[in-house]
């Protein structure tokens, strides 16, 4: 089953005109952001695809830079998203990559920075305003952002895992999916946990303190 | 859609906007053939979709590009059949089962399987939620959104310039007229010989077998046209600028 819910049928609640180029696009520039935790100063996005060759009419561009500003897919500014850009101070620069290649027909590369750090995500579209982020920070994810989602970047180390397990459970915080993703052995590894409970700034200031961590994103759908 | 029919929405392009308006007035004229019902579920369809093209908030029914046909008929029909809220719901929900069945059997993507996933798919969901609306049975709804499906099979997806406007603004006009036709057919006690999940799969595979310049990718039918591919050159030199 493709659709587990009437409410991806009658639904999203969006600007137009597309829910694969429009809603879509928001998600991810907005999803990207959240893991970034912050406003950027600047941001680079790459098109491939169909995103590639049809971002224009759909409001593609327009969306991803929304999404970017933390605007949500039926916030009505989405229109205005590039002046907003300039008036916050953020130079957005677009790359298109309109030839074949090895990408999911709508996706988008979104790289964020300021004078503090940068992050580097991959968002594909798969209609409907259903998305999933493919990459992030070179790690190979698969993370909807549908439910709850503690991001947590650590040292790829014995009991590591276990610690934050632990560290959730503690607070009665139940683990509906999880993947562990890294670069190679002993290196820089990054968990992606999607849980049934929201959580809260505490769990996130826990798992900080755990070692071996050494940065934490919280996503919340 | 109240936005749509009370002043002119036009969209980022140019192409479309302000025909709801305009329909709105020719309906006051009392001039119109098809008055009533039908008139106003093409012209609140007609309204979402110029404010979906214009990127104002709609509600994706299944599709954004398809969000007109279903709101126009609920509407429609709803108001002139007097429903309470909670009936508009439920049909709303009635609608959705429909989608849901035709999503996870077929497809609802135009790039997947034309505009007959996407306005078929709407239109089948909008005759069926009418058909309660109307308090027709649950077998008259599933007539209805067979004999609006049938309608609407092989339709293409030759979006041009690549915008969801021409022709997808006024498909979804004419989706809400034969949704509220094949409502009544139903509920007069037609049936559609072919049953409704059959017409589903069939429209499936109608989807798999266009070749994709007829997807999605405007390559070919209305995009193609002399007038399509000059609106094309058009519309993005302006956006090169």
């Amino acid at each position: 089953m493709r659709y587990n819910s009437i409410f991806d049928i009658i639904g999203p609640i969006m600007v137009g005109p597309s829910s694969s180029h429009t809603a879509g696009a928001a998600r991810i520039g907005k999803t990207a952001r959240d893991i970034f935790g912050r406003q950027p100063t600047n941001a680079e996005i790459t098109l491939y695809g169909s995103f590639a060759q049809t971002y224009r009419g759909h409001g593609t561009d327009l969306a991803l830079v929304g999404g970017i500003l933390n605007l949500h897919a039926d916030d009505e500014d989405m229109v205005n998203s590039f002046q907003l850009a300039r008036d916050r101070g953020v130079e957005i620069i677009f790359k298109i990559v309109p030839e074949e290649s090895d990408y999911h027909p709508n996706t988008a590369r979104v790289r964020l920075s300021d004078s503090e750090g940068s992050l580097e995500a991959v968002g594909i579209s798969l209609g409907g305003g259903k998305i999933t982020m493919t990459e992030i920070e070179g790690f190979k994810i698969s993370l909807s952002g549908d439910s709850p989602t503690l991001l947590v970047f650590h040292h790829d180390r014995y009991g590591a895992v276990a610690r934050v397990a632990q560290a959730l459970a503690c607070k009665e915080i139940n683990i509906g999916h999880m993947e562990v993703a890294r670069k190679s052995r002993g290196d820089q590894a990054l968990m992606v946990i999607e849980t049934d409970q929201d959580l809260t700034n505490e769990i996130i200031e826990d798992v900080k303190q755990i070692d071996h961590v050494y940065s934490v994103a919280l996503l919340t759908p | 859609m109240e936005k749509g029919i009370n002043e002119a929405v036009l969209s980022r392009s140019g192409l479309t906007g302000g025909d709801a308006l305009r329909l709105k007035e020719y309906a006051k004229s009392g001039k119109s053939l098809c008055q009533g019902v039908v008139l106003d579920a093409v012209n609140y369809a007609l309204a979402t979709s110029e404010v979906n093209a214009s990127m104002g908030l709609i509600v994706a029914t299944p599709t954004a590009g398809s969000s007109g046909v279903l709101p126009g008929c609920l509407l429609a029909a709803g108001r002139h059949l007097e429903n309470s809220r909670q009936q508009m719901v439920s049909a709303l929900f009635n609608a959705g089962g429909i989608g849901y069945v035709i999503a996870n059997n077929a497809t609802i993507s135009g790039a997947a399987g034309g505009c007959q996933a996407e306005i078929g798919a709407a239109a089948a969901m909008a005759a069926s939620a009418v058909v309660e609306l109307a308090g027709g049975s649950p077998e008259q709804s599933a007539h209805a959104a067979a004999i609006a499906l049938k309608n609407l099979l092989g339709l293409v997806c030759d979006p041009v310039a690549g915008l969801v406007e021409v022709p997808c603004v006024k498909r979804n006009s004419m989706g809400a007229a034969a949704s509220i036709v094949a409502a009544d057919m139903a509920l007069a006690g037609i049936t559609s010989v072919i049953p409704c999940d059959e017409v589903i799969e069939a429209m499936y595979k109608i989807g798999t077998m266009l070749p994709s310049c007829l997807r999605e990718t405007s390559l070919a039918g209305l995009a193609t046209t002399p007038t399509g591919q000059e609106l094309n050159r058009k519309i993005n030199n302006k956006d090169k600028k």
